[in-house]
């Protein structure tokens, strides 16, 4: 495995970090203070290290498996069902406006 | 009829019921259902306190009336992790905090036909990441054993509550052993059905892949009279088995003799002396009851399980933890705990452009390796036992700062939950320190109920389960 690199300053030294966290924070939509950034990186380096142990085994000829019991195709009847009322899905909902969820607005300056 | 002073004098001596006790009590008319439910809410004010091992308590009025509408009603106690309609679900973590669950979950709603009441909703490790009950937002569960020791998790409640007497049963997931490991520790029976034999609908999730749903009770049949009822196929959960569910109550009590049991291998180095005596002294049972013990099962792809596990389960979660948004419910991602965003991210980055093919499906071709080892293992015996912990409870704190070390809890029970196939943790004796220690049956798939006649014959012999914890 060629694993990408990404120089991580902390101080005057420079670590070089598999992961990169800013970028996966991002990716993750996951808010972090720097503080949780420094403590969280080099346990994340331990656990990517201790993972990828995995890569000395030879699995080239083998399938991968995502499904043990092989189930397929679960398929029902197209027809519309009652589960829940709109009370029930909008009842824990921070902020509401009638029958809609109300978010914070994603364009800005329109 | 009416219970006499002389019973009900009996009745107070006993701690605590099992479910067939309950049911022929209610038969015999010996109990009453006020009797039952208001016995388990004096011992969770009681003994609660001392524990922490429940997240929200129903106000007893509410729970009374739900008693008072069923003519054999039995307690539970959910997982908070299980979605229950109108009460509190948190997952144990502070994202949750406030959300009131609309619907209830499968396995809830098929109890709750059955006549069984919903008490309480049991702590865990923050959506189920954990092996110890420390990674609550609510607090850490102690071992009612040993109250400076961890109860194991990630069902750290479900197990310590069966186990102190707060509730005859308890709902718990398995994804790694979280079932298993916790049960061993507290001295009581967790069933890991097979991948797919219980709905996973409404239970919020964690490794879609891996998720198995099961529940902790005090005795081999009480737990068997549970599987007869939650397993079956699910229209809500495409992934349920569309295979029959036998009477798993049948399996026990059914005689063991010309059974093949094997030892694999790899899972019976590093144990700490005392799990291995147990364990030997279990083997020694099985032997005087005719069952046909190899030792030697080679399972070569063991080791790699807990990393490929390590890959598999952050990726999954990084996932299904994408949906609490704190728009639609829930609070804002920030008030995700450091375990959970630690498997965010390492999940993120197994599953990231450049890094899935060296990661994630790396670890789905080790899968297969590990599901050859145990098809390979049942073509030359009927089911395996082994540990289900290589060491004691450990004491709580021991692994505050080391995930590592933490992960290492499941080595032994997380290729069960890759392969999908059923495992059942059973007392297997205590420490000199009085600590529980436990076995497991591992079969083929859809094979719960072999489980049950050995673990059952196990059960039997040693009656520790009658041993409870000093608590008072």
């Amino acid at each position: 495995m060629r694993i990408k690199t990404k120089e991580f300053k902390i101080l005057r030294y420079t670590y070089i970090m598999k992961i990169d966290i800013d970028h996966i924070a991002n990716l993750a939509k996951l808010p972090l203070t720097q503080e949780q950034k420094d403590e969280f990186a080099p346990q994340l380096e331990k656990i990517v290290e201790f993972i990828e142990q995995l890569g000395e085994l030879d699995t080239d000829n083998v399938e991968p498996t995502f499904q043990v019991t092989g189930k397929v195709n679960e398929l029902r009847e197209d027809k519309v069902v009652s589960f829940l009322t709109q009370e029930d899905v909008l009842s824990n909902a921070k902020s509401t406006d009638g029958d809609y969820i109300t978010t914070e607005a994603v364009f800005k300056n329109h | 009829m009416a219970i006499t002073s002389q019973q009900k004098q009996y009745l107070k001596t006993i701690k605590m019921y099992t479910i067939k006790e309950i049911i022929k009590g209610y038969n015999d008319k010996t109990l009453s259902s006020t009797d039952v439910f208001e016995h388990y809410l004096s011992q969770i004010e009681k003994l609660e306190p001392k524990l922490n091992s429940l997240i929200t308590i129903r106000e007893e009025s509410a729970i009374m009336k739900s008693v008072n509408t069923d003519d054999k009603p039995i307690p539970v106690i959910h997982k908070d992790i299980f979605s229950t309609k109108g009460i509190e679900t948190t997952a144990a973590s502070n994202i949750l905090k406030g959300y009131i669950a609309p619907y209830d979950a499968t396995s809830v709603a098929k109890l709750k036909a059955k006549g069984f009441v919903t008490m309480a909703k049991s702590n865990l490790d923050a959506f189920a990441h954990g092996a110890t009950g420390e990674h609550s937002d609510f607090g850490m569960t102690k071992n009612p054993y040993n109250l400076l020791h961890t109860p194991g998790g990630s069902s750290s409640g479900s197990a310590v509550a069966v186990a102190a007497g707060l509730s005859p049963l308890t709902t718990a997931t398995d994804t790694g052993g979280s079932i298993r490991l916790p049960a061993s520790y507290t001295n009581t029976v967790g069933i890991k059905p097979t991948y797919g034999r219980v709905s996973r609908f409404g239970i919020i999730a964690m490794t879609s892949s891996t998720d198995s749903i099961g529940h902790i009770t005090k005795t081999v049949w009480d737990n068997a009279y549970i599987l007869n009822i939650t397993a079956g196929f699910d229209v809500n959960d495409a992934t349920t088995a569309r295979v029959d569910v036998p009477d798993y109550t049948q399996f026990v009590g059914k005689d063991i003799n010309g059974l093949r049991v094997g030892i694999p291998d790899e899972y019976i180095k590093n144990l700490s002396p005392e799990i291995e005596q147990a364990f030997e002294e279990s083997i020694k049972i099985l032997e005087k009851k005719g069952v046909k013990i190899i030792r030697g099962i080679a399972m070569p792809h063991t080791k790699y399980g807990i990393k490929a596990y390590y890959i598999i389960t952050p990726s999954e979660v990084s996932s299904n933890l994408a949906r609490f948004d704190g728009i639609r419910f829930g609070h804002d991602r920030s008030h995700f705990g450091d375990e959970a965003k630690r498997r965010i991210m390492i999940g993120t980055f197994c599953l990231s452009s450049g890094y899935y093919d060296a990661y994630y499906l790396k670890a789905q071709k080790v899968r297969t390796l590990i599901i050859k080892d145990f098809k390979d293992a049942f073509t030359q015996v009927d089911a395996l036992l082994a540990p289900v912990s290589p060491s004691l409870p450990p004491k709580l704190g021991k692994f505050a700062n080391d995930p590592i070390k933490e992960y290492m809890m499941d080595v032994l029970t997380v290729p069960t939950n890759l392969a999908g196939v059923p495992a059942l943790s059973i007392p297997a004796g205590f420490s000199k320190s009085g600590l529980p220690i436990g076995v497991q049956f591992i079969s083929d798939h859809f094979n719960e109920g072999l489980l049950y006649q050995l673990g059952n014959a196990l059960e039997q012999e040693t009656q520790y389960y009658k041993i409870e914890p000093k608590l008072d």
